[in-house]
């Protein structure tokens, strides 16, 4: 069946709310803004001329995303150097809240006004979930930021619902990792390490 | 009833939403009666929130939503068939 010139406006009316949500996964995953309007641009062209596929009550943004993940995996992965699939080395369980908890801790009781995690900054955020290899990050971006289910995550990535567990986890430390060294580099960590040499 | 080992194990799916009822039960009874494992379980939850709000930031180009819809109704290729490339 081809679609209709009905099916079309529908998808025009329905699917275009999402675009600021699926332009900013598109950042995370290509990581610069030219490629990520083409990727965009490209799933919504996907997305329309297969909308009769879409089965009407189902989610139209998790099927969305599935077109956005799976334009980036073959069109825009395929001609990254990166490698595709690494490994993070051993980073333990709890890593950012085992070093920063303690500051956490002590910043709840002075102020309430400021979450202790806006520290970081919004670019600090996007860059360490970018620097993750896509292996990891995919899974990261999905479940974090756009808060998709471990089975959609599965579909979408075409990886078993285990995969995606144990890439979670790991991603989620390799973040943790990096937003520390952040903390680090601005100094953020210096008076723990004073109160660690007063003890 | 779950010990901190176990629980600490969960964080993850239980953040996630993704743990079988009864799981999740044992869970919340061990983090009523542990304050180190509820502290822990906040400051994920809070990095989890922290994450996404940062995460979506991004302003969308300008034009980019008409250069879309641009496409659903211009014949690119030619081919008689609207929106293809």
């Amino acid at each position: 069946m081809s679609p209709t010139v009905a099916d079309q406006q529908d998808f025009a009316e329905q699917a275009m709310e999402y675009a600021p949500q699926l332009y900013s996964a598109a950042l995370r995953m290509t990581r610069n803004k030219a490629d990520a309007e083409d990727l965009v641009q490209e799933a919504y062209l996907r997305g329309f001329r297969s909308f009769h596929t879409f089965q009407e009550g189902t989610n139209l943004r998790a099927w969305l995303f599935r077109i956005l993940t799976n334009a980036y995996i073959n069109t825009y992965r395929a001609k990254q150097r990166r490698p595709q699939e690494s490994d993070l080395g051993e980073i333990e369980d709890l890593y950012l809240y085992r070093r920063l908890g303690s500051m956490e801790t002590a910043a709840a009781s002075m102020s309430a006004e400021e979450a202790f995690l806006d520290v970081f900054t919004d670019d600090e955020v996007k860059q360490a979930l970018e620097d993750l290899p896509d292996n990891f990050r995919l899974p990261v971006l999905l479940a974090d930021v756009e808060g998709f289910a471990y089975k959609e995550i599965a579909e979408m990535l075409e990886i078993p619902i285990g995969t995606v567990m144990s890439r979670l986890h790991r991603g989620r430390k390799a973040m943790q990792r990096a937003l520390y060294e952040y903390a680090e580099a601005r100094g953020l960590t210096r008076h723990l390490d004073a109160e660690a040499n007063e003890s | 009833m779950a010990n901190c080992n176990e629980t600490i194990r969960e964080l993850d799916a239980f953040l996630d939403g993704e743990l079988p009822d009864d799981v999740r039960a044992h869970i919340h009874v061990h983090l009523d009666s542990c304050m180190d494992c509820l502290q822990a379980f906040d400051f994920q939850a809070e990095l989890k929130m922290a994450i996404r709000r940062k995460c979506n930031t991004d302003e969308l180009p300008p034009g980019l939503l008409g250069r879309i819809e641009m496409c659903f109704n211009t014949d690119i290729d030619g081919d008689g068939v609207i929106g293809s490339v």
